[in-house]
């Protein structure tokens, strides 16, 4: 076990961490997937109301009233003793924003949940990677009942970029939620890659 | 009044909200630079001057980091939101109980240590 006996200055390096984001509209199946993978907690952040009078109260000092809690999930995958990857969901909705800009600073890619249902639902989630450049892949969730496509026209409805791999997947299955995170990873290796090739070929 | 949010998982999701800000004074953001989700706080084991201040929240925030923890797992575990850990974490530093250390090297640049964790995650 790392840590239990070293002291800050001469213990061993800290463990490096992965963030992988997971996103999509509301009932995508972001939970399932992150609880297929990990040991899936609760995490809590405050979310500050907008409400005209409440802003006024905040003025006046009673801050307080002006924030209440939102969840997410959150998911932790331990590589190595130096190496741990973790996984949050976000919801996908407009006024969660303000999470994602922390979320993904510094994130490694992420995977938008479509549910071909609804799948317009997924298109802020998709112009959100798009726009900050985050390396991300599309997880098209099966669910019992609803057409099946194939990824390509997904790919078409969705307007995605021909490099964006879209995935079916079912996130109940443990093996089938890997499988999209496997398909992020390489995602993002080759994007690196190849940014590399692109700087030592100029 | 608040408009009750229609979102199921919003509902769902509500918590205490009085208790948590009452404890860090009606503040709702951490003076100082924003500590990073997965920023590893870890206790310094220095005395505390002034046992006046420590409430259970802090006493908590001692015990989960005896081992370095992640800002992220800590507000898990205490079940606490991010923002108000946060306000306990920047006081706690303030008094030499806790250090917190940045997320060390960036590893998204590095392809290998990307292959390890695309490894890891097909061994699942
Ligand atoms: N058939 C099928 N059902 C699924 C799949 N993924 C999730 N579900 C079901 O869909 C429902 C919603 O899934 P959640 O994981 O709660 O979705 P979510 O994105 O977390 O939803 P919110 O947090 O409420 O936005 C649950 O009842 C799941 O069991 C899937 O791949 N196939
Ligand atoms: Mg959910």
């Amino acid at each position: 076990m790392p840590f239990v006996d070293s002291d800050h200055d001469s213990g061993p390096a800290t463990p490096m961490s992965i963030k992988i984001l997971i996103a999509g509209g509301f009932g995508a199946g972001k939970t399932t997937l992150v609880s297929s993978v990990s040991e899936i907690k609760p995490l809590r952040t405050e979310e500050v109301l907008s409400e005209p009078s409440i802003l006024v109260d905040a003025i006046d000092g009673v801050e307080n009233k002006s924030t209440t809690t939102v969840a997410m999930d959150f998911g932790r995958i331990t590589v190595r003793d130096d190496l741990v990857i973790y996984l949050f969901g976000t919801p996908g909705q407009h006024r969660f924003w303000f999470m994602w800009d922390e979320l993904s600073f510094g994130a490694l890619g992420a995977v938008v949940m479509a549910d071909t249902r609804r799948l317009a639902d997924s298109f802020p989630s998709v112009d959100y990677f798009e726009r900050c450049d985050l390396p991300f892949v599309v997880a098209v969730n099966c669910f019992d009942g609803a057409r099946r496509y194939r990824p390509e026209a997904v790919r078409a409805a969705l307007d995605l970029d021909p490099g964006v791999p879209v995935v079916l997947c079912d996130a109940r299955q443990r093996s089938s939620s890997r499988d999209v995170l496997v398909i992020l990873v390489e995602h993002a290796i080759k994007l690196l890659t190849d940014d590399k090739r692109a700087v030592t070929s100029r | 009044m608040i408009a009750v949010p229609d979102e199921r998982w919003l509902g769902r999701a509500e918590g205490p909200v009085v208790r948590p800000y009452a404890l860090t004074g009606g503040r709702t953001r951490a003076s100082g630079e924003s500590v990073d989700l997965l920023a590893l706080v870890h206790a310094t084991g220095n005395p505390l001057a002034d046992t006046a201040f420590l409430e259970p929240e802090h006493a908590g925030v001692l015990r989960l980091c005896r081992t370095p923890k992640s800002l992220a797992d800590l507000a898990s575990d205490l079940d606490l939101p991010l923002g108000v850990v946060r306000i306990l974490l920047s006081d706690m530093r303030e008094r030499g109980l806790i250090s917190i250390q940045r997320p060390s090297a960036n590893p998204l640049t590095d392809a290998r240590i990307l292959k390890d964790v695309a490894d890891a995650l097909r061994r699942l």
